[in-house]
């Protein structure tokens, strides 16, 4: 089974509301980035990212954010053609400010979340995600 | 990397542990031709606890020879570090004398002569006789397999293993993780766990892919001695991309360093006061775990096949490393008191076939997995006049031996053969019978392919597969080694990022370099993509070598390697 990114499985918790990025062109990270934060500097600490350091399957990488205090999780694949991945919004209910998802990526590069705090502030983490061929183990 | 006396001294500052390792002096004894049983199996019981280790023995029930790498790089942190030696800095790291039985069993160098001298290793009813031996010591001493048992002769291969999954259970082992176990089809692995293997089959970084739940207990609690004693396994992280995915497509590993410091927690909290990871991540991942991960006493690595006389201390947590094809059992006894471990007495113990007597009743049953195929197994095929041995990151004699087959066999250019660290290796001189061409080839998906290929995709396959092995972040390298080739020469720069490392690829007939545009012939074999056709390499072989009659190997010096 293929995902596209349109048909991803959300998994956010509690009473947060998910909003895929649309599909079309983006603008570059840098931009992508920008216009989440609106320009303001963005530090590290409190944002997680757990995803494989090897893709067992470059078409669908599981990724998890977590942020507690998060109101918003940008989550980007830096080196596909469309960068945006995905934006978790956190309600005032929200039981927790963690989400799930499984991403496409089209090569070996860093996957990136950068994370809006109920205060205001932005953290963000990388990690990079390798897509490999595969074969000659053991 | 710890010397045996800053071993000790180690011990001793952290909170008054105390340690002994290595092989005593039986060394000698054996120069001296006087090397006998008591030699090998004389260790004073200590402690409360005791544990067997034995990994990655490849199905090898019968002794055989296995010579160690001489190419063995490390990269990153661990430049120059166990188990990245070899040869004579490995003699001169471990006190090793030169043409002892340590230095035949651990070291590649004058290894035909040193065979001649010392005989075949390895033998599960050798094995059997040390473990026996053993629980005579310490009657609830646990026996615990690192996996990558089910895999790797003729007979695992007729059975399914089955004849392998017989004689552990046999063995009374406590528990196992896993690797090529899984490149049976998860069909017959959940058959084999569910209705006929007598131990836990342990595996706590084993997901479905759908729901991301566990599919096998990720531990197992033991009481000896008194003391609890969690065993957490871990299964080779890479199986859907080292090895065929559609073979068990809905599994999903993973290093899963998290869920690792999880588990450690929650048996802590359950009241281990021994915690032991029996683990096939393969050495340098297993090292950077521990650094990571707090609350391991020993993890008992696997997958790299490293044999190391002593503890490799890492934050602290001790790292065994018990070898491969059945040649060495670890014995650690440990002392645990008040909900801590207090002492380790270690001691690698090389099982010499001609030195240990065989424990009848498992020759028994070796014989009887065995006499079915015994006329398939004996029957020889040709002579050799070269070292045959896998071993070695870019090349060793067998593949190159199977590199030629693949190239005259089937008309092709260009061979590529995986590099996959298991298989027995052959003496110059000696007879190759089916069975030893089945030690270097047998499993399950061994069709060897022809195809055509670019120069550019040749490329990009060689520069994935070193940074498998050359990336300086262990939790991306897949812990086999380099890609053969046959036919094809390249330079390789290690410490250049991939996609820069591979150099200078030369077509070996014309010594024209290779055109990244051009299509060139290309077989090989061990394909992980579904529906790949072809012959068995074992029969591509064995036709190579019925028509040559004796083969040779010219040594290979078509790999430039830079920066190691």
């Amino acid at each position: 089974m293929k995902f596209t990114r349109r048909e991803t499985m959300l998994m956010a918790l509690g009473a947060t509301a998910a909003t895929m990025l649309p599909g079309r062109a983006m603008a570059d990270v840098d931009e992508k980035v920008a216009e989440f934060t609106g320009g303001a500097e963005i530090g590290e600490g409190g944002l997680t990212l757990t995803a494989p350091e090897i893709a067992e399957n470059g078409n669908t990488v599981p990724i998890e954010v977590s942020a507690p205090g998060a109101v918003s999780i940008m989550v980007l694949a830096t080196g596909n053609p469309t960068p945006g991945a995905a934006v978790f919004n956190f309600g005032p209910l929200a039981g927790a400010q963690s989400a799930s998802t499984r991403i496409r990526l089209a090569k070996t590069q860093n996957v990136m979340a950068v994370a809006k705090m109920a205060d205001g502030s932005f953290v963000q983490v990388s990690q990079e995600v390798k897509v490999t061929i595969g074969g000659c183990g053991g | 990397m710890i010397s045996r006396r800053h071993f000790m001294q180690a011990g001793m500052a952290a909170s008054a542990l105390y340690g002994a390792s290595g092989f005593g002096n039986w060394g000698r004894l054996a120069a001296q031709q006087v090397l006998t049983q008591d030699d090998l199996l004389n260790f004073e019981t200590s402690g409360n606890v005791t544990l067997m280790h034995i990994t990655d023995i490849h199905a090898q029930l019968m002794p055989t020879f296995f010579r160690e790498p001489e190419i063995n790089i490390g990269v990153g942190d661990v430049i120059g570090k166990p188990p990245h030696v070899t040869g004579a800095d490995f003699r001169k790291l471990y006190n090793i004398e030169s043409g002892s039985p340590a230095d035949y069993a651990l070291t590649y160098d004058d290894f035909t002569a040193l065979a001649g001298t010392y005989g075949r290793m390895g033998g599960i009813d050798r094995v059997s006789t040390v473990i026996k031996s053993i629980r005579a010591d310490r009657e609830d001493a646990l026996l615990l397999d690192g996996g990558d048992t089910w895999q790797g002769s003729l007979t695992a291969l007729r059975t399914n293993g089955q004849d392998m999954v017989n004689i552990f259970n046999a063995l009374k082992t406590d528990a196992m993780t896993s690797h090529w176990e899984f490149t049976l089809g998860i069909d017959r692995v959940m058959e084999i766990v569910e209705n006929e293997l007598n131990f836990p089959f342990l595996g706590a970084n084993i997901f479905d892919t759908e729901w991301d739940e566990r599919v096998f207990e990720p531990y197992q609690m033991f009481e000896r001695g008194g003391v609890q004693i969690a065993v957490i396994g871990q299964a080779f992280p890479y199986m859907p991309i080292a090895n065929p995915k559609w073979m068990f497509p809905e599994l999903s590993f993973g290093v899963r360093q998290e869920n690792m410091a999880a588990i450690v927690q929650e048996v802590r909290d359950a009241g281990a006061e021994l915690v032991v990871l029996l683990s096939h991540n393969g050495f340098d991942v297993d090292r950077k775990l521990a650094a990571n991960v707090d609350g391991i006493d020993i993890i008992l690595t696997g997958h790299t096949h490293d044999a190391l006389p002593e503890p490799v201390l890492v934050n602290k947590t001790y790292l065994i490393a018990s070898g491969s094809h059945g040649k060495f059992l670890t014995r650690l006894d440990l002392d645990v008191r008040d909900g801590e471990m207090k002492g380790i007495n270690h001691r690698l113990i090389p099982i010499f076939s001609d030195v240990i007597a065989p424990d009848r009743e498992m020759t028994a049953l070796v014989e009887a997995e065995r006499a079915p195929y015994q006329a398939e197994l004996s029957e020889v095929i040709g002579k050799t006049d070269s070292l045959l041995y896998r071993r070695g990151n870019f090349n060793g004699t067998w593949d190159d031996l199977i590199c030629n087959a693949l190239i005259e066999e089937r008309e092709a250019d260009i061979a590529l053969s995986p590099g996959f660290r298991w298989g027995a290796s052959v003496l110059p001189g000696a007879d190759i019978t089916r069975e030893d061409i089945f030690n270097a080839t047998a499993m399950s998906y061994p069709e060897a392919y022809r195809s055509e290929m670019t120069g550019e995709t040749l490329h990009i396959i060689l520069e994935d597969v070193a940074d498998n092995l050359f990336n300086p972040d262990p939790y991306y390298q897949q812990g086999g080694d380099m890609v053969r080739v046959g036919g094809m020469g390249y330079r390789i720069d290690i410490n250049k990022p991939q996609g820069k490392r591979i150099t200078e690829m030369t077509l070996l007939k014309t010594g024209e370099l290779i055109d990244p545009a051009k299509t060139y012939v290309v077989a090989g074999w061990a394909s992980v993509n579904e529906g790949t056709e072809g012959p068995a390499i074992w029969d591509v072989v064995e036709n190579f070598i019925k028509r040559k009659g004796t083969v040779s190997v010219d040594p290979n010096t078509s790999v430039k390697v830079v920066g190691a």
